[in-house]
């Protein structure tokens, strides 16, 4: 028996076909990242059992949840998948512990020992406090963890997780990726992270899929996605400069190289997103030397009508935007050495 | 003298505003005025007030009761699936809304009558006769106050985010778990309005109870027929009966008017 979820999810909707083969070996996370109206809520909920199939199949550990050739449907509710839904939707009417406790209630667990159960993944997700509260006095932070502990606490075979950052402001965000990326690893099951949020898939997920119009554009590591973008709308998100590394003091190190960022409130791991054109290229050092300035090669030069993207390579890989002007005043072509800097001002910093 | 602020309306409003509470004030006000306060615990006191009340509540309560037990069904049927001819069923349970009650109360004695097309198998089988009893008088009630259980509570299924039923469905809860623990209390504002809406009609059904069921003292004659009998013979009787029907009215309204205005 194979572990994991392996699926080819095909619904057919009048304004919308979608079609996506998708493999999740247990103890990964694989982000679904893509445009508003992409399919990704499609694909949750044929997973969740919320939508059947027109065609395609789905098995998770050996069990195949969906398969329209066969006629087999399982229900949402004997399927075994935790979800986190797109708002959290936690029972208005019932208290955060009555609110965990009600996937244990569902499944005939006695009254008492759900209580103490969910009680402990309260604790876990350190919401113990609120337990007698309803989710109308909660805030999205908090609300985003008791929506996990209701979904975990049932103990699911896979847990899908749809847009569980997309409710909240920028501090809180970054705050509960963390919390969520702790929740994550200690889930053994595949597990399937829905967004439109690169930052997100960049930081949270092992393999990412790059979701449009229903079907897949690209598959790969946070790496890939960013350095080698395969359609218009990846080269959208990655033609933005996302640089992973761990950042301490003001500086954040990326591989061996050092990136002077200037927010000096961030630790740890970190995604710094750059734009194109905030990056600049010179034939000598730069006059006035910002502090980020380095020696580099050109590795590829791209025309795209009136701009001029440039790929540089070691140390620090990035593409740069410019004019087609600049270019041939620099007479910059494959293989040119030059120098690039960046203000730390330029910077934006998203702690993960 | 207006508060600084406070939202200007054209004169018109107002005195359109007013004569609309005349028309409900009014004819309250010319109650009070011609009850007979000095002989009312006598007159309240009467055997046919008695039994007329005692009627009233009993069978004003058993309508509701069928009413919820098949109509919230029925409202979550039309509100959950689609079926052909959908439409067609929704516009025929709404249709006591708007028909006289006295038609449907001709249309329960041709179909439920001893010679009913159904009435008459019933009664050979059974024994059991619906005209003209206290029976006839619970299904002519309930035949007139189905639809507002209906229609309030399928409105309120109908705006309730289902998403919230996936959400438990996910979590393992059958559909009557679902049903159970999250449908219906999500939407219980709108059920007890319904209750409310459907006892309130029930209670103040006069047209398909008396041709329906008769009007029988102690056995069909509701306070709503006897106000109707005493008009005719004894008016400080049938002012006094109006007073309890507008007392019991009002202590419905002031002890549910938080959940009531609420959900309305």
């Amino acid at each position: 028996m194979t572990m994991g979820l392996s699926s080819r999810i095909i619904t057919e909707r009048a304004t919308l076909v979608v079609d996506i083969a998708l493999t999740i070996d247990p103890g990964m996370t694989v982000a679904l990242l893509g445009p508003n109206g992409a399919g990704k809520s499609t694909v949750h909920a044929s997973l969740a059992g919320l939508l059947p199939l027109t065609d395609g199949r789905i098995v998770l550990n050996g069990r195949v949840l969906d398969d329209p050739d066969h006629d087999v449907f399982l229900p949402a509710d004997q399927r075994r998948v935790g979800a986190v839904f797109q708002d959290y939707l936690l029972f208005p009417h019932l208290s955060v512990l009555e609110n965990v406790a009600f996937g244990l209630r569902a499944r005939k667990e006695p009254k008492e020992r759900a209580r103490i159960v969910a009680e402990e993944w309260l604790e876990r997700v350190g919401m113990s406090e609120m337990s007698a509260r309803r989710p109308g006095d909660l805030s999205g932070g908090q609300a985003q963890r008791v929506a996990l502990a209701r979904a975990l606490v049932t103990q699911p075979e896979l847990l899908l997780l749809d847009e569980p950052l997309a409710a909240l402001d920028v501090r809180t965000k970054a705050e509960l990726r963390r919390v969520l990326a702790d929740h994550l690893s200690g889930f053994a099951g595949p597990r399937l992270l829905i967004t439109h949020d690169p930052a997100d898939a960049f930081l949270l997920a092992d393999e990412i899929y790059v979701i449009e119009d229903g079907s897949v554009t690209q598959i790969g590591s946070s790496e890939d996605i960013r350095m080698r973008p395969r359609s218009a709308y990846v080269a959208d998100l990655a033609g933005v400069n996302h640089v992973v590394g761990s950042a301490t003091n003001g500086d954040m190190s990326v591989g061996d190289h050092m990136l002077r960022i200037g927010d000096t409130a961030a630790l740890g791991p970190v995604v710094a997103t750059i734009h194109p054109r905030a990056i600049s290229i010179h034939l000598s050092r730069p006059e006035g030397s910002p502090r980020n300035s380095w020696r580099t090669t050109i590795e590829r030069v791209e025309h795209y009508g009136d701009r001029v993207r440039i790929e540089t390579g070691a140390p620090l890989p990035l593409t740069a935007e410019v004019t087609p002007a600049a270019v041939s005043a620099l007479g910059l072509t494959v293989g040119s050495p030059v120098w690039a800097s960046i203000k730390a001002t330029e910077i934006t910093v998203q702690v993960g | 003298m207006s508060e600084r602020g406070q939202t200007r309306l054209p004169r018109a409003i107002y005195v359109a505003g007013a004569a609309g509470l005349a028309i409900v004030a009014v004819p309250m006000i010319g109650l009070l005025v011609r009850t007979p306060w000095s002989d009312l615990g006598g007159l309240l006191a009467s055997d046919v007030v008695v039994d007329a009340l005692r009627l009233s509540l009993l069978s004003s309560i058993a309508a509701t009761l069928v009413a919820a037990i098949v109509g919230i069904p029925l409202a979550i049927v039309l509100a959950r699936t689609d079926f052909p001819g959908r439409s067609l069923v929704r516009g025929l349970v709404l249709l006591p809304l708007v028909l006289p009650p006295v038609v449907g109360g001709a249309a329960l004695l041709f179909a439920l009558g001893r010679r009913g097309v159904v009435g008459g198998p019933i009664a050979d089988l059974t024994g059991l006769v619906l005209p003209f009893s206290t029976l006839g008088v619970v299904l002519a009630a309930t035949f007139v106050s189905l639809p507002f259980m209906v229609l309030t509570v399928e409105g309120s299924l109908r705006n309730l985010d289902r998403r919230y039923e996936g959400a438990a469905t996910s979590l393992g809860a059958t559909p009557w778990t679902v049903l159970r623990r999250v449908t219906l209390p999500m939407v219980l504002p709108s059920l007890i309005s319904g209750f409310v809406l459907t006892w309130a009609r029930a209670l103040g059904e006069f047209g398909a109870t008396i041709t329906f069921a008769g009007n029988l003292p102690g056995k069909t004659q509701t306070l709503p027929l006897a106000v109707y009998v005493a008009l005719e013979q004894d008016r400080d009787a049938a002012v006094a009966i109006s007073l309890v029907l507008v007392a019991i009215s009002l202590i419905v309204l002031v002890s549910l008017r938080d959940r009531w205005w609420r959900a309305l």
